[in-house]
């Protein structure tokens, strides 16, 4: 909301300082996001600055002027000469604007002199210029009469600028435009701020200020409304209040300039006389009004109008002022003669009945509509307007008529019509008073701050509630215009405001400790990011939503009626919610091996599970890991090496550890498309499932532009499983530290190569039994001499008994027992 | 018969060849040849003890004393000369052994954590000091739990104030706040006394910027009891800014507006980057906004099982991204979830 302090200055009188103002008003919640100073104010503050592509000015040397006489331009049929003075005698401007011709005289006119800055209006870009005296066509222009545009007040180029006459000539223009703006940020609940009389009542209550109440002039001479006018309400539902006015003999024109440009300071654009009143009764008092063509409504039955308010019939449409053909639901309200729509209630007006230059009988509507159902049409439509703007945060009935004769009393005075005796005022539902009872107490227990009854009544008689003591208590009678509050919680609120946050103390709370619940998982769930930190991977977060192509990269046989669907999504690319962590993982590691060579991450974030009709989806956490690149980062001290499986193994492995939990990993029985079916290995623990981790199949890595020789590694686990897991392990027994040394034997056996390395681990265990306390697979080879089609494992065992110290025989003998189990068992042969 | 004399003069010259032998010996192998030769089996100062029974037996004693005398000297020379030498040959090594301090040093791999989880586990610290617990909710949550039971019918215009997406399944959406975790945890534990901490990612239907971001992190927290204030609010909120911001900082509070407290408040923080004066960041005004607050409202209160003659609360949220960019004077929040590690990499230890 944009509020020109001049127009607030009509009801309430505003301190000197405009910044402490505007803190107040923003600690008191209605946020004033900037000041914009106009004119002379601009000048002391910052000089000339540019604001949104727009340039201001601060007008100096640019006074009123009246035109004294248009003579023809002797060298030029499309040009006048005006001689124009504006308090230093004669000055004569050429010009070519169509509104000065010759013969006018008399006209208020904004002159700008040598040396003033004004807009250049033919430049490419509306920049500051110069005014410069110079010869046009052989005459000598001195000054320059200043159209809207070169003034920097808006757009229009169309014509010099035509002020009110009654302007003294010689003022200096500076002191008509200078003013201030506040542009106000507000909360859904302020609508009550959007008008500026609502404003004037915040800034009345907050500085302490007597809120000039207005009075609503209403001079009525036409005959009386009852005949030419009437409203029938068919869906008192949807629409509380209506009322109507009938202005007559109006002359459509452009509205006076004080009007256009408080309009325009409030961001609104001028049409013609009758449309800027309502726009301005609107910004003023919070109503949005409608004018219709009064003639150009149907009136089959007699000349007297129709008016009906009803829902849409099936398959009925509108033009709307925009010129758009709509088609409407049922659901929606309309304004309806009696052979068809007129207008989309409270947002829109039709086309068929708008005013028009031709105008001379207005009917002004001003009404209550649901605001639900305002702001489900309007968002059906995609038709913002400022009137559903306004009625779709809820405009209270009792301000209708008050706007309603505001509009037709200025129609009057400013576009001559004649307004018709009465009203018609058709309210159906009316509105509530809202009666709530305050108990001081409560304003203690929500704030921790006592304030006696007495100053609360102060208080709130400064909004305009009405209390009165009742015992300990104060019944409130809230205003008509505060639809905002309905609790005592509400009256508490205006009670702080209005004293001030910052009077309020800050304590720590008294309150005993409430019984303390530990989350053991979300504690796992930071030792897991511990763990993989210190094993030398970064988190990285990536986005929850993706798209089933991202999916398809890594596993062609996923379906896009797998994921859960965004029903509005911003773009394909985030049109589903993940399923897996992997393929965001691996966008991001593509990502930055454009710009280093060596990538090992981590993610730990939920996935979302479609679950069964009627059923909440599933979010289980996930843990991703992505390795690309050298094993060490590039450095004089090692050669580059890849980095492998068994480097995203050992990762998991200690995470496991970690965590106190034993997994297995084992080849998954089928290939999984994702992965390099020789290199990728499920994870179990306990037997259950938990994960796979491998190298990346060459094609995933080509799908994700993973353009590097060297493998990647990556790893998807079922974190959720995995905390269930460890939360379920008992904290795990401490072992005493051996009493008698231990013996060490280096054992190194040839198998075929199709053994895996774990079932020969399995039998030396098995063998060895208790006195094998640590086994170490320390080499493997193949090659000569090992025969072809075999391996060759060396592993060190540590060997110690609890009881005694273990004689060298005794090893041996283990030793020769676990050889021959090998050898029985893997038909192993012992290597010399 | 030998004279004492005789003797004296062989130890003399003795004493001398010992002396000068082991100057001359340069490693310990030659120290080594010079012991065998003097005092070996064979070596020159044992065999003068095979002199002594030809003297006269009254100059024996001072004879053997002579000779002791001299095999102690020797052997204290000896050892000098040897630790002489050893210190000489580690030296030597040490020397050998320099290198070039300036290579740089073995790399190590460590991880960092992502700034928006070091700064989510700063909240915890610092709350979890005021009994604070943190707890989850859903990221798919119901149109009810993310706004009705927050005070925020259908229709209502206050719904403007967060842009949604839904899912297909009707009645189902990304959550646009943590706030329906108060509802949640609420609905868990009353009418236990609570204070809670909810973290969590967050979505809103939004373009994304510079400024904003389709998905952020927040964190609500809750109190409820039959004694808390807004008094307590600020006081929490205001330890909660000097633990988080540091203490030079100044901290105001100002009325606002959420559906689901009342009375609302923003907490706004001087700006860090002029100090108040008014910039870019600040939006000319000198102060920023870090937080939004408010006590319980009493529907909401009801809604989670509570009952608001007997029971008030508060709740407040913020955005850890958004704590980050005003700490750092980071001015793209894009830069969270773009994850470019040359970014993440830059946030060691937590937040300072
Ligand atoms: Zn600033």
């Amino acid at each position: 909301m944009r509020v020109p302090l001049s127009w607030l200055r009509e009801y309430v009188d505003l301190p000197e300082d405009i910044e402490e103002l505007a803190e107040r008003l923003t600690l008191a919640g209605l946020e004033v996001a900037k000041i914009e100073y106009l004119g002379l104010a601009a000048r002391a503050r910052e000089g000339g600055h540019e604001e949104g592509g727009r340039a201001t000015l601060d007008w100096e040397g640019i006074y009123i002027g009246e035109v004294l006489e248009v003579k023809p331009h002797p060298n030029a049929d499309k040009l006048v000469i005006a001689v124009v003075d504006y308090g230093r005698g004669p000055r004569e401007s050429v010009t070519g604007a169509p509104n000065i011709r010759v013969g006018d005289h008399g006209q208020k006119v904004a002159v700008a002199e040598p040396g003033a800055r004004i807009i250049d209006a033919y430049g490419p870009e509306p920049k500051p210029v110069k005014v410069k005296a110079a010869a046009i066509r052989g005459v000598r222009s001195e000054v320059v009469l200043c159209s809207e545009k070169e003034l920097g007040l808006s757009d229009d180029h169309s014509g010099v600028l035509i002020l009110e006459q009654d302007l003294k000539v010689g003022t200096p223009l500076s002191e008509l435009l200078q003013d201030v703006v506040l542009e106000l940020d507000l909360t859904p609940n302020l609508a009550r701020c959007f008008p500026i009389i609502g404003v004037a009542r915040e800034v009345a209550a907050l500085t302490g200020q007597r809120f000039k109440t207005p009075e609503v002039e209403w001079h009525p001479t036409g005959p009386g409304i009852s005949g030419q006018v009437e409203v029938e309400i068919w869906d008192p539902d949807l629409c509380a209040r209506y009322t109507a006015a009938l202005v007559r003999g109006v002359k459509v024109g452009p509205s006076p300039f004080w009007m256009r440009r408080r309009l325009t300071l409030a961001g609104m654009r001028p049409i013609n006389n009758i449309v800027d009143i309502t726009n301005y009764v609107m910004l003023e008092w919070g109503q949005p009004l409608h004018a219709f063509d009064y003639r150009r409504l149907h009136s089959p039955d007699g000349p007297g109008k129709r008016i009906i308010v009803r829902r849409a019939r099936p398959g009925e449409r509108i033009v709307t002022l925009d010129g758009v053909e709509r088609a409407l639901t049922e659901e929606m309200l309309l304004i309806a003669d009696p052979e068809g729509p007129i207008a989309l209630a409270g947002v829109m007006g039709g086309l068929e009945t708008e005013v028009t230059a031709s105008t001379a009988d207005v009917l002004i509507e001003s009404a209550s509509f649901s605001s639900t159902n305002n702001r489900r049409t309007a968002q059906a439509l995609r038709l913002m307007s400022e009137a559903a703007a306004r009625f779709g945060r809820g405009v209270p009935p009792e301000l209708a008529p008050l706007a309603l004769k505001r509009a037709a009393q200025l129609m009057r005075e400013l576009a001559g019509g004649e307004i018709a005796s009465g009203i018609v005022d058709v309210y159906p539902v009316k509105q509530k008073e809202v009666e709530l009872e305050l108990d001081p107490r409560e304003v203690e227990r929500l704030l921790g701050l006592a304030v006696p009854r007495d100053e609360i009544i102060a208080l709130l008689e400064r909004l305009e509630f009405a209390c009165h003591p009742q015992g300990e208590a104060i019944r409130v009678k809230v205003p008509w215009h505060r639809l905002d509050v309905s609790c005592p919680a509400d009256l508490v609120e205006e009670v702080a405001r209005l004293i001030g946050y910052d009077k309020i103390p800050a304590t720590l709370m008294a309150e005993p400790l409430p019984p303390q619940h530990r989350d053991r998982t979300l504690e796992l769930e930071e030792q897991v990011r511990e763990i993989l930190v210190s094993c030398g991977l970064s988190e990285v977060i990536t986005y929850s939503l993706t798209s089933p192509e991202a999916g398809a990269k890594l596993d062609p046989n996923s379906s896009p009626e797998d994921y859960l669907h965004i029903a509005n999504p911003l773009s394909r690319e985030r049109s589903v919610l993940r399923r897996l962590l992997l393929p965001g993982l691996l966008e991001t590691v593509a990502e930055n091996l454009k710009h280093r060579e060596r990538v090992a991450i981590f993610e730990l974030g939920r996935v979302y599970l479609p679950a069964g009709k009627g059923q909440r989806p599933r979010e289980p956490r996930r843990l991703g890991i992505a390795l690309a690149g050298p094993r060490e980062r590039l450095s004089w001290h090692v050669k580059p090496r890849a980095m492998s499986f068994f480097d995203l193994k050992g990762i998991i492995e200690e995470l496991l550890r970690g965590l106190g939990l034993e997994g297995r990993f084992e080849r998954p029985s089928r290939p999984h498309p994702s992965f390099h079916p020789g290199r990728t290995a499920k994870l179990l623990i306990g037997g259950e499932e938990v994960g796979l981790l491998g190298e990346l199949h060459p094609r995933v890595k080509e799908a994700f532009e993973l353009e590097l020789e060297w493998p990647v590694l990556a790893a998807e686990l079922d974190l959720e499983a995995i905390l269930a897991l460890a939360r379920a392990t008992p904290v795990g027994r401490y072992r005493p530290l051996p009493q008698f040394p231990a013996v060490l034997r280096d054992l190194a056996i040839v198998v075929d190569e199709a053994i895996p390395a774990e079932r020969v681990a399995q039998a030396i265990k098995a063998a060895g039994g208790e006195l094998l306390r640590e086994l170490v697979l320390f080499d493997l080879y193949q090659g000569p001499p090992i025969p072809k089609g075999k391996k060759s494992l060396a592993f060190r065992l540590r060997l110690q008994a609890e009881d005694r110290t273990l004689t060298d025989e005794e090893a041996d003998r283990l030793r020769l027992q676990i050889e021959a189990r090998l050898a029985e068992e893997l038909g192993a042969e012992l290597r010399k | 018969m030998v004279q004492i004399e005789e003797l004296e003069q062989q130890v003399k010259a003795l004493a001398e060849e010992g002396r000068e032998r082991l100057e001359q010996a340069g490693s310990l192998e030659e120290c080594e040849a010079v012991r065998v030769a003097l005092l070996g089996r064979k070596g020159k100062i044992t065999e003068l003890f095979q002199l002594l029974p030809q003297l006269p037996p009254e100059a024996r004693p001072e004879a053997g004393k002579l000779i002791n005398t001299l095999k102690d000297q020797f052997q204290e020379a000896l050892e000098q000369r040897l630790a002489a030498l050893k210190a000489e040959t580690i030296e030597r090594r040490l020397q050998e052994e320099a290198v070039d301090v300036t290579l740089p040093g073995r790399p190590v791999a460590l991880g960092r954590l992502h700034p928006s989880t070091q700064v989510l586990r700063e909240i915890y610290r610092i709350f979890s000091g005021m009994g604070f617990q943190v707890f989850e909710s859903p990221e798919i949550e119901t149109d009810e739990h993310n706004f009705q039971l927050l005070n925020i019918p259908p229709d209502h215009p206050a719904r403007d104030m967060w842009s949604t997406f839904y899912l297909v399944e009707p009645g189902l959406l990304l959550r646009t706040h943590t706030s329906p975790g108060q509802i949640h945890v609420m609905r868990k534990f009353a009418p236990e006394p609570i204070r809670a901490i909810l973290p969590g990612k967050c979505y809103r239907y939004e373009q994304v910027t510079a400024r904003s971001e389709m998905m952020f992190h927040q964190v609500e927290g809750l109190a409820i009891g039959r004694k808390i204030t807004m008094a307590d609010l600020k006081g929490v909120l205001t330890e909660f800014a000097h633990q988080m911001f540091g203490e030079g900082r100044r901290f105001r509070f100002r009325a606002s507006y959420f559906p689901f407290t009342e009375p609302s408040l923003e907490m706004d923080m001087d700006c860090i980057l002029c100090g108040g004066r008014g910039c870019r960041v600040c939006k000319h005004t000198g102060w920023v906004e870090i937080l939004g607050a408010g006590m319980v409202h009493p529907q909401v209160l009801r809604n989670g099982g509570y009952d608001p003659q007997e029971f008030t609360g508060f709740a407040f949220g913020m955005g850890p991204e958004r704590i980050l960019m005003l700490k750092y004077n980071i001015d793209d929040i894009r830069l969270f979830f773009a994850n470019d590690l040359r970014f993440l990499e830059q946030f060691s230890g937590g937040p300072r």
